[in-house]
Formats: C-alpha cells, sequence, structure tokens
C-alpha cells in the first residue's frame, strides 16, 4: 500500500526523506530505514523542490489543462468519457465522477496535466513492487483526483478532491523525466492517487523518460478501459493493481467500483507483457473470507499464472472505515497459506515490517531469495534472475 | 442506560426485560422544566413555525405573468413583491418583515446558497438575489452580514455577480475562497468536507436553488444544490443520486443551517439540463418557496413532469433517472420532508 505521507501542501512539505521513517512510526517500527547516501540523495530532492518556483501554485489553470484523450463527443455539447469503464457521459461545464476532467462547451479537458500535488522519492519497495529493481528508489508523483471512491482510502485527501482544492506545482515530462534522472531514481512511479485520471499526462511522462533510461511504473486500481490500457502499457514496464475484493458486492458497497472490468484489464496487462503484480488489502470482515481469497489465487493462477506475484496487506482503519480494527496478523498468515495452496509461487504479506511474508523465496528450494525489512532490502541472493542456490528463475526485472 | 437520578432506577421490571423508570412526580417536574428550559433557550435562532397549521408541509407557488418587461427582461420591482408576496403567504403574515422575521434575525449572518454552475440563463437570477438582499436589509439583516456565496468566484462571475469578498456591503464569495473544514462529515454513503463559508461563517442559509431538468439525477432543485457546499459532488451522482442526495442534505451544518428554500423558476429547464439550454425552457415566471426542501422538490419535480409530458416528453422514469432521492430524503432513516402529495399543501398565488 503505498501511502503519500508527505503533506500535499507545500507550504508544510515535509522533506520527502522523511517519508519513509514516518511511515516506519507509524506501524510501530522505529528503525531508520534509510542508508546515508540515500538520505543526502533525497535531501537534495526535497530540497530542489522546495526552493523550486513552480511549487508555487499557479492560479493560471490553463497551463494544466490539455484536451483528452479519450472521449467521444455527443449532441448538445454532452460528451462521453472512455478512458474508464463509467462512461461518464458529461454535461457542458460539468465534470466526470473523477472531478479532474471537465466539458468545456463541448470539448472535454483534463485538467491535471503536469498538475503534481506530490512528490517524493520513494522506495520501490513501498509501492509495493517486489520483484522490480529491488532496492531502487522511485520518483513518485500523484495528481489529485481518483475514479473510485473506496472507503478505506489512505490518500484520500488527494484523491477524493479537485485539482484546485490543493496545490500542486506544475512539472511537465520533460523536466519530471530530468528530475528522476538527477535524483538518482530508477524508475518514475504515477502513483498515491490514481494514475488512471492523470493518463495524458503520466503517458506523456512515460514516453519522456524512456530516452534517459528511467523505467516507468503504474499503481493503479486497474479501473480502465481496453483502448486506452493497451495503448499505457506500450510505454510503461510494470504496473500493480490494487484487487480491492473478489466479489462484485464489496467493490459495489466499498470501493464505488465494479470488479469485472479490473479482472478484464488484469487480463489485458498480461497480455501485453508488462510486469504485473497485485495487492489485495485484507479489510477485516468485508473481504476475508476463506472462500473469497481461495476464488482469488484460484483466478490468479489460472487467468495470469503461478508467477504473478500477490500481496496481502494490512488494512488500518481509514477516511470512510474507521470503524474496523487493523488486520489481525493471523488473517493474513491464512490468506497467504490459502494462496500458497492453491499454488501460487509468490505470496506476500505486506503492511507488517519483519515479517517473513515480506521475503521472496525461491519455489523450488524454498530458500529466500530476496530478503526484506519493511522497504529495506536485507539481501538478495540471486544471480541473473535464478535463484543462487538452486538456479530456478525468478520471474520479474532485476538489475543487471 | 443513563442514570439521571441516583435510586430512580429500577431494573427488570419490564415485560420484555428492559429496563424501566418509575419517574416521580418531583422528576417529572425537572425533567419538564429541564425540557423547556432548552426548547427556550435557543434563542440564536428564531423557531421556524410549522409549515401550516393542517400539520403538512407548505409550498407555495408565486406566479407574475408581468414579471419581465416587453424585452422580456426581469423587472426587479416585480421580482421583489412577488418575493415577499411569496413569504407572506408560506408564513401567513401581513407584512414581509414579519415574514422574513420567522427565517432571520438581526444580527445574524446569513447565506445565500445560489445555484451558478450552468451560468447565465440558468442560474439563480441576480434580480432575485438582490430582491432577497433587500428583503433581509429590510427585515434588519446588515449588508455586511449578508453572504452570496457558491462552489467558485468563476461561477458567481459568469451568473451575473460581482465578487466582492470584504467590505461594509453584501459579500459574494465562492468556496474557493474560504476552501472547506477540516473536519470529514459523514452520513449513510456520503462522506464529505463542508465549505468554511457554511460551517464558519453563515448562521443560517437560504437555499436559491433553479428549476431543472438533470440528465443524470432526474431534477436539481432545492435538495440538490447543497451539492455545492461539499468538496468532492462529483462522485455522487451514481445511481441517479439516490441516495446521496438525502445523504449530503443530512450532514450536520447542512441539515442544521439550511432553514428555506427559494426555487427560481422564472424560466425553468425541462430537457437537457443543469446545462442552459434555451430550447427546452420556458417562460413559468415563478418562484417556489418552501420550508420543507423535500416537498419542495416533489413539487418541482412534478411541474417538470408536466411540462415534459406538454411537449411530448418521455417521463424521467423511463428515462432510469427518475429522482428517486427524493423519496429517500423523506424515509424514516432521514426524515427531511415529506413527498406524499396527501401531507403536502400547494398555494398558488
Amino acid at each position: 500500500m503505498d501511502r503519500q505521507l508527505a503533506s500535499s501542501n507545500p507550504a508544510t512539505q515535509v522533506p520527502v526523506d522523511q517519508a519513509p521513517l514516518t511511515e516506519c512510526a507509524y506501524r510501530g517500527f522505529d528503525t531508520p530505514c534509510w542508508e546515508r547516501r540515500e538520505f543526502l540523495k533525497c535531501a537534495a530532492t526535497g530540497t530542489y523542490l522546495l526552493v523550486n518556483p513552480l511549487w508555487a501554485a499557479r492560479t493560471n489553470d490553463a497551463v494544466f489543462t490539455r484536451e483528452a484523450r479519450h472521449y467521444e463527443k455527443l449532441p448538445h455539447k454532452q460528451v462521453k468519457c472512455v478512458l474508464c469503464p463509467r462512461e461518464c457521459v458529461v454535461d457542458d461545464r460539468e465534470r466526470g465522477y473523477c472531478g479532474v476532467r471537465e466539458n468545456r462547451s463541448g470539448t472535454y479537458y483534463t485538467l491535471v496535466y503536469s498538475r503534481a500535488c506530490s512528490a517524493h522519492v520513494d522506495p520501490i519497495e513501498k509501492k509495493p513492487f517486489f520483484h522490480f529493481l529491488p532496492g531502487t528508489a522511485a520518483f513518485s508523483v500523484a495528481t489529485a483526483g481518483c475514479n473510485v471512491n473506496c472507503k478505506m482510502c489512505q490518500n484520500w485527501e488527494i484523491s477524493q478532491v479537485r485539482p484546485e482544492q490543493v496545490q500542486a506545482m506544475y512539472l511537465p515530462p520533460d523536466k519530471l523525466a530530468q528530475l528522476a534522472k538527477q535524483t538518482g531514481c530508477a524508475s518514475i512511479a504515477y502513483t498515491y492517487s490514481e494514475p488512471v485520471v492523470f493518463y495524458e499526462w503520466m503517458y506523456d511522462c512515460a514516453r519522456a523518460s524512456r530516452p534517459l533510461g528511467i523505467k516507468n511504473v503504474v499503481v493503479t486500481g486497474g479501473y480502465i478501459k481496453e483502448k486506452p490500457l493497451r495503448e499505457l502499457c506500450k510505454v510503461v514496464d510494470a504496473i500493480k493493481v490494487d484487487l480491492k475484493g473478489f466479489s462484485e458486492r464489496y467493490y459495489q458497497e466499498v470501493v464505488n467500483g465494479q470488479l469485472k472490468p479490473v479482472l478484464d484489464a488484469l487480463l489485458v496487462m498480461k497480455s501485453e507483457g508488462v510486469w504485473l503484480e497485485i495487492v489485495y488489502l485484507v479489510v477485516p470482515t468485508l473481504n476475508d473470507k476463506e472462500g473469497e481469497l481461495r476464488q482469488l489465487a484460484r483466478w490468479v493462477k489460472s487467468q495470469l499464472g503461478p508467477d504473478v506475484p500477490l500481496h496481502f496487506t494490512r488494512f488500518y482503519p481509514q477516511y470512510l472505515l474507521k470503524n474496523l480494527p487493523p488486520t489481525p496478523i493471523a488473517t493474513l498468515e491464512r490468506a497467504k497459506q490459502i494462496a500458497d495452496a492453491e499454488g501460487l509461487h509468490y505470496v506476500y504479506i505486506g503492511n507488517v515490517p519483519g515479517h517473513p511474508g515480506e521475503n521472496t523465496y525461491c519455489p523450488r528450494c524454498k530458500r529466500p531469495v530476496v530478503e526484506r525489512i519493511g522497504y529495506q532490502i536485507r539481501g538478495v541472493h540471486l544471480n541473473r534472475g535464478k535463484c543462487k542456490h538452486c538456479q530456478q528463475p525468478i520471474p520479474g526485472v532485476w538489475k543487471s | 442506560m443513563r442514570r439521571w437520578y441516583k435510586g430512580e432506577r429500577v431494573k427488570g421490571a419490564g415485560l420484555d426485560g428492559v429496563s424501566v423508570h418509575h419517574v416521580t412526580r418531583r422528576t417529572f417536574c425537572r425533567w419538564v422544566g429541564a425540557a423547556s428550559a432548552i426548547s427556550l433557550g435557543c434563542s440564536g435562532a428564531p423557531e421556524t413555525p410549522p409549515s401550516s397549521t393542517t400539520g403538512r408541509s407548505k409550498v407555495v407557488i408565486a406566479q407574475d405573468p408581468k414579471l419581465r418587461d416587453t424585452r422580456g427582461k426581469l423587472s426587479p420591482q416585480r421580482v421583489a413583491a412577488l418575493l415577499n408576496r411569496a413569504l407572506q403567504a408560506l408564513f401567513d403574515r401581513d407584512h414581509p418583515a414579519e415574514a422574513w422575521h420567522q427565517v432571520v434575525r438581526p444580527g445574524q449572518v446569513v447565506g445565500l446558497k445560489v445555484n451558478c454552475l450552468a451560468g447565465k440563463g440558468a442560474s439563480t437570477s441576480v434580480e432575485l438575489v438582490e430582491a432577497v438582499c433587500e428583503s433581509l436589509q429590510q427585515a434588519g439583516i446588515r449588508p455586511d452580514k449578508i453572504v452570496v456565496w457558491d462552489r467558485l468566484n468563476a461561477d458567481l462571475e459568469s451568473a451575473g455577480f460581482r465578487i466582492r469578498e470584504r467590505g461594509p456591503g453584501v459579500r459574494f464569495i465562492g468556496n474557493d475562497v474560504l476552501g472547506y473544514s477540516d473536519e470529514l462529515y459523514a452520513h449513510g454513503k456520503a462522506g464529505s468536507l463542508v465549505c468554511r463559508t457554511l460551517t464558519e461563517v453563515c448562521d443560517v442559509v437560504i437555499n436559491l436553488p433553479v428549476l431543472k431538468d438533470h440528465s443524470i439525477t432526474g431534477v436539481t432543485i432545492a435538495l440538490k444544490n447543497l451539492f455545492g457546499a461539499i468538496h468532492n459532488p462529483n462522485k455522487y451522482h451514481l445511481n441517479a443520486g439516490d441516495p446521496y442526495v438525502a445523504d449530503v442534505f443530512m450532514l450536520p451544518p447542512i441539515r442544521s443551517k439550511v432553514r428555506l428554500s427559494i426555487c427560481d423558476a422564472f424560466t425553468p429547464v425541462y430537457q437537457g439540463g443543469p446545462s442552459y439550454m434555451p430550447q427546452w425552457m420556458w417562460p413559468f415566471n415563478s418562484l417556489l418557496v418552501s420550508l420543507d426542501p423535500v416537498a419542495l422538490d416533489y413539487i418541482g419535480w412534478q411541474l417538470i413532469e408536466q411540462k415534459r409530458a406538454e411537449a411530448g416528453m418521455k417521463p424521467l422514469r423511463e428515462l432510469k433517472r427518475e429522482p428517486r432521492y427524493i423519496f429517500t430524503a423523506a424515509d424514516a432513516q432521514h426524515r427531511l420532508g415529506v413527498c406524499d402529495p396527501q401531507r403536502i399543501q400547494v398555494i398558488r398565488i
């Protein structure tokens, strides 16, 4: 679970290097995770961001406004958005469900192009990606807005607001790519809120950063239609999907969305060959039934294959779900047991720093090949993507 | 169960095992006294009277066929006269100021929630807002205690209002200036931040919606106008706004401060709303006024259906956008008003 920790308000911006420490403290884990070199690297980034005049809130919305890529014009100045499965039909001067796209006289615009409300250097493990360049940093950005409304959203202060309700900086694609390069990040992560709603900016950033050798990773709910998704898969390297539950009822009542389009999107991602990981936030009493977890594991194995990593992460009371307790660790362990038993090779336990379920184990010899504590890599026992002990190939994108 | 007085609670006396209170004469008198003190102590705001002596909700439809001059422009004098007649009819008072005193008291900050999203032509009329401001001042509200507000300064300007964030006169201000509450308010399926103009500035809110068809929620009138008070209205158009519209109105600051709805039905939109659709508007030259936003919405909805039928259009139910949220607003979980026509008294003047 990729929680945006530092304030989205630049006036009170927490230096980006502090974010992981705060995260650890939040979970009762008070050992600093970052090494000196990483600290200095990120301090430099933080300083740059703080002194960058672009952080000054731009009141001129025009600079952030671009015509949307995926919509249809309808009679009487209406438009139909075809970016996500909602297919909002939007009247003139109105916005879609996401709150960041507006119909202006029959033309549909995104209002968040280059409008970054959050920018931090994070370990890639925080997204979490466990099989994608472990131990590297990801330059992580977000804009306001989301196309669902999860009751347990931990970033609702940016995901459930409109762009003009949070301060933002102007961060065009070339600038973002340079910034990622300067800070030594191996990738740019589109994360925190919902990248689907800032699709145009994400797409252009991915294209601008590739020539610089920067990878691009997307952290999404996967609520996106096939055509834009296939286009996106051509320019990004990895996608992590938050599969919120495995029942339509849960999606309807807790997420305000639908499960089927997300499953369809997962199949598209797989078919496009982009690296894929899945996170399942286990919410006590709502999506933690054994049958549901077993169905999930079976579906992943049969439709995506046993090598797709599946992370069961711990829920903490947030936003509109403050009446539930944090997920018991035993529940997460039970979920992992179920998925392991169904034949998935890489099942993790997340948001429980220090748990052995954070490590990657070789499916053949069962020895750890990547050892983790929180977001910190404690040891990598891989040789060119193979287990050092038994030479079993471990799927993923590894450092050469 | 809370223990009011030692020794007065007796357990196990109820037939169903529920504890019961044996109320002594002294206790009874104390309770009556306390209740009276509480009800009389709410002197900060006038008590809104029952809508009618019959126990039904009153909706006044005030019409003036000569509201516009020969060029089609609204006459400010006639709008003001129509407004005062409507208020007098609603409260059954001989003088306009007496009627207004049923809603506001001198010293209070009065917010006027207009509806400006559609720009000039399908927004709350400037003439109506001017008339309300004038009437409020005649009722003893200082101009600097009147705040006309909506979502954005730009929306207010597009509807013909001039922004005035401070100064001695009436203020015109968008929510983008003062922002939203730090506290997240929740009811049912709605969880929202509420604009500071409502939570921190205004003591009382007078709702000034427009009578319009809505392409998603069926109609947008009094209840839905309060979507303009929250930070995330785009999240609440699912399922034709049901139950979201009712849930948003239930948010404590909204429910407690909105006192009166005065609906601008001078040129309602019966199709293609909420946008400005001149081909689907008609000169109704009316105001709909009520203390009950649910009853007002129900009557407004029927007027739109009637006009749609006259124009040969399908009813909203067939288009899958019947405003069911109106019924939800009246249900036992909300009780925001009534939508049973038998319990609505329509007064046409």
